[in-house]
């Protein structure tokens, strides 16, 4: 038995707080980006601008981030919504992760030239 | 389920001397249901708003998968990714009331959406009510503000802005 008193859950306690780390990120990209995308309203210099720095290397490489986390809870999403309405689902609720992790997986390596390849184009590109 | 566990902890509790801590004449004290809604329940709290609230979470969510995931698609990576971005392809878009309307959609959803579960984060994690409540306004603020905003430049967007 463990010494203290901390929870120690298994993989439904860390999908839990990977959806929770990846809902909060994503609602703070939203805000941003709600305001980059409101300089439209303000002259196309600006917007481009601002698109520009979507471009470099380094934010792109976060989009593929963005892409993992938006993936993962969208995944995870609709797993919380089985277990909660599908008779079936609490029984399954382990199963069901390791799909989530699976096709998740599979997903992102499919993502992985689509959303980088400005960034591979622009550094070793033709 | 109350009446099982006292009698299971009360069993437990007395079993190393055989003797169990309750009975008949010596009965166990009543605890009442933490949630038990009582007349001095305050009004607010007598609505249905957190089942409503779950519900959403998961009817918004189901539509989200195709607004936000279709969003993704369309903006990094077909049509070559990242890169074809700028304020002519925005005018492209919203020129079509279609793509309007789903980004008011995705908008909309998503906020309130993200919003709902930053509440649940805040009340979950800020013990002191001062804290919890300016977080929460801090929050909604930031929501209405953003919402409003975003439909605002959906429905005044000008292609000829110069
Ligand atoms: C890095 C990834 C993303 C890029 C490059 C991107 C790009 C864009 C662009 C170019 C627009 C202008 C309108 C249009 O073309 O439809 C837009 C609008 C919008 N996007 Fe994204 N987007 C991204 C991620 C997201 C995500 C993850 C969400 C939702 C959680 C989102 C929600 C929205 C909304 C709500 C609007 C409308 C904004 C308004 O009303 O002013 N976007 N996005
Ligand atoms: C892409 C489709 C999406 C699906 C299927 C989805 C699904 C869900 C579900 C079912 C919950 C409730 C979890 C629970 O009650 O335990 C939830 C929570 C949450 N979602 Fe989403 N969501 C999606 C998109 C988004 C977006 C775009 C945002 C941000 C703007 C977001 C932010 C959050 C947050 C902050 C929570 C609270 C997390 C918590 O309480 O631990 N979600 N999501």
């Amino acid at each position: 038995m463990p010494a203290g008193t901390l929870y120690r859950g298994r993989e439904g306690m860390w999908s839990w707080v990977a959806h929770r780390v990846t809902g909060v990120l994503i609602f703070f990209f939203l805000f941003v980006h709600v305001l980059d995308t409101a300089l439209v309203r303000v002259s196309p210099e600006a917007y481009d601008n601002v698109v520009a720095t979507y471009k470099t290397p380094i934010v792109n490489v976060m989009e593929y981030g963005l892409v993992a986390a938006i993936l993962f809870h969208a995944l995870n999403g609709l797993r919380v919504i089985a277990v909660d309405f599908w008779s079936k689902g609490p029984k399954y609720q382990k199963q069901l992760l390791w799909t989530v992790v699976g096709v998740w997986v599979v997903l992102m390596a499919g993502a992985f030239y689509p959303v980088l390849q400005h960034t591979l184009r622009t550094l070793f590109g033709s | 389920m109350s009446a099982d566990s006292t009698t299971a902890g009360a069993t437990a509790a007395g079993a190393s001397d055989g003797v169990p801590l309750y009975d008949v004449d010596n009965p166990a004290p009543v605890i009442e249901p933490p949630r038990k809604r009582t007349g001095k329940t305050p009004k607010s709290t007598r609505t249905n708003f957190e089942l409503y609230g779950w519900l959403f979470m998961r009817l918004s969510g189901i539509v989200l998968v195709v607004l936000v995931l279709g969003h993704l698609l369309i903006q990094l990576m077909l049509d070559g990714g990242v890169s074809k971005i700028g304020f002519a392809f925005v005018a492209g878009r919203w020129a079509s009331p279609f793509w309007q309307a789903w980004d008011l959609c995705m908008l909309w959803l998503a906020m309130l959406h993200g919003a709902n579960g930053l509440r649940t984060v805040i009340n979950d994690y800020a013990q002191r009510d001062n804290t919890r409540f300016w977080l929460k306004m801090l929050l909604y603020t930031a929501t209405v503000f953003t919402v409003l905003l975003g439909t605002l430049v959906i429905f005044t967007f000008d292609p000829n802005i110069r």
